[in-house]
């Protein structure tokens, strides 16, 4: 994805289908892209511009081809304490996830033009089938199928834009409603 | 006891691929009530995601979970035969499902790579007066069991006492704390105690009852109701994209307490609170 794009047309509340490539990146991937910073030729994949996918995949064996059985979205939260970095340090452009990232996200996603992409969570057959090839994989063997960087070809991939470049969070605004409703439920 | 492996494998297989009925009827109504928006997308894209995985035979999420049974065992059969065959049905099932290897050892942060380790899949066994042996299953993520916390009681902070308003307050803050990140509409198990172990105990086992069953305690049975629509008035909403539907149920188990204690233990499901039972 261009910054154009990631500017000037992702908003949030955006509906939208998702085709192209994405690359998966979990618990272990985020920590070992803080800690030691990989870059070409030890790392595959450019990140420059790519979409990061936070889900670890299930995967299946059959007759020695690997299948994407079940791919839906993690938890991004667990990802909070990295990904600012990455999107700086790398020029990742886009985050499908679910559940939202918090402020220093925002902040990175801002200043380095990037986007998060709600996807729905559990969905991991209904999203499983919108990935139509694999095109790699790294860091199978170290960290096992869950946890590699899958490249996946994906195709009218349904997501939500809940942060955009202009730093507007859909998840923010919910926060705040249901906060003040808390607040007088707690109350009364 | 091949036989009774293979139950458990099977068992295992139909919880992880579909939902129970009473989920999916509350997931359905829960679309046809939201209004439009992201929030219903989400609904449409769960049930979907359902359909889709029951006729495939494919699992409804990548995360398979952590296998939890809880095994009513006859006289005539030890804990250890079920146990056994407990594991080996969990092993067969990773291969044949497949499920997503989730055991990780803490010392080595090795996967197992079969679901099975220390503690893992969690197993509970109780001796029963019936000759039939029943094994209940609940196939639990990581997001929702991340979710999950406890409060003492009194609680300064949210003005909570120790009676039933105090547990209402509790579970309503968990639940705001939470927002969509355990993936809503969720499925809220309470569990009241004076130690933190039976608490935990009795939230989780709350997410086993079906959402269409009714609390004997009339106090329990209102409080439960109370709740429900209480959270779904903060507007969490599916996928916590906004909305009206941010649980499908809350289910309160409650035990004696010491008399110094005040326990609340909430347990959270996500839509997918896969269930499943093998009457052996």
């Amino acid at each position: 994805m261009s910054e154009t794009t990631v500017r000037e047309k992702l908003r949030a509340g955006d509906i939208v289908l998702i085709k192209g490539i994405v690359l998966t990146a979990r618990d272990k991937v985020h920590k070992h892209l803080l800690d030691n910073k990989p870059s070409p030729p030890e790392l595959p994949f450019e990140l420059a511009g790519a979409v990061l996918y936070h889900s670890g995949p299930l995967m299946k064996e059959e007759n020695g081809r690997l299948e994407v059985v079940a791919a839906g979205p993690t938890t991004s939260h667990r990802m909070q304490m990295y990904e600012p970095f990455i999107i700086r340090h790398y020029g990742v452009r886009g985050i499908i996830g679910k559940g939202g990232m918090a402020a220093d996200v925002i902040q990175a996603m801002r200043e380095a033009g990037a986007v998060y992409f709600h996807a729905t969570g559990g969905a991991g057959a209904l999203l499983a089938g919108k990935i139509k090839k694999i095109e790699g994989v790294w860091m199978l063997d170290e960290f096992g199928r869950a946890e590699a960087m899958w490249a996946f070809r994906v195709e009218d991939f349904p997501a939500v834009v809940t942060i955009d470049a202009t730093g507007a969070s859909l998840h923010a605004g919910v926060e705040r409603i249901s906060k003040e409703r808390l607040d007088s439920l707690l109350s009364t | 006891m091949l036989r009774l492996r293979d139950g458990i494998k099977e068992i295992i297989r139909k919880t992880a691929i579909s939902l129970p009925r009473d989920v999916e009827d509350a997931l359905q109504k829960a679309w046809e009530a939201e209004p439009g928006g992201p929030g219903k997308e989400a609904l449409a894209a769960m049930l979907e995601n359902t359909a889709i995985a029951k006729s495939a035979s494919k699992p409804l999420c990548q995360d398979s979970g952590t296998p939890i049974f809880y095994a009513r065992v006859p006289r005539e059969l030890s804990f250890a035969v079920v146990e056994k065959a407990i594991i080996e049905g969990v092993r067969e099932a990773g291969r044949s499902v497949p499920l997503r290897p989730n055991a990780v050892d803490v010392l080595t942060e090795k996967n197992s790579g079969d679901n099975t380790g220390l503690g893992f899949p969690e197993m509970y066994f109780k001796q029963c007066e019936e000759d039939t042996l029943v094994i209940d299953l609940t196939l639990k993520g990581a997001g929702s069991e991340n979710a999950g916390t406890f409060y003492k009681l009194p609680d300064e902070r949210l003005n909570a006492g120790r009676d039933l308003e105090g547990v209402r307050k509790c579970v309503l803050d968990a639940v705001h704390a939470v927002q969509g990140r355990a993936c809503p509409p969720y499925t809220v198990g309470v569990g009241i105690a004076g130690t933190r172990l039976v608490a935990a105990a009795l939230s989780r086992k709350a997410l086993m009852r079906k959402l269409t069953d009714e609390a004997e305690d009339h106090r329990i049975k209102e409080l439960e109701e109370r709740l429900l629509a209480q959270i779904n008035g903060l507007g969490i909403g599916p996928m916590g994209l906004g909305g009206k539907c941010t649980a499908l149920g809350v289910k309160i188990n409650h035990a004696h307490r010491h008399t110094g204690s005040y326990f609340v233990d909430i347990s959270i499901a996500c839509w997918a609170n896969r269930r499943g039972r093998l009457i052996w």
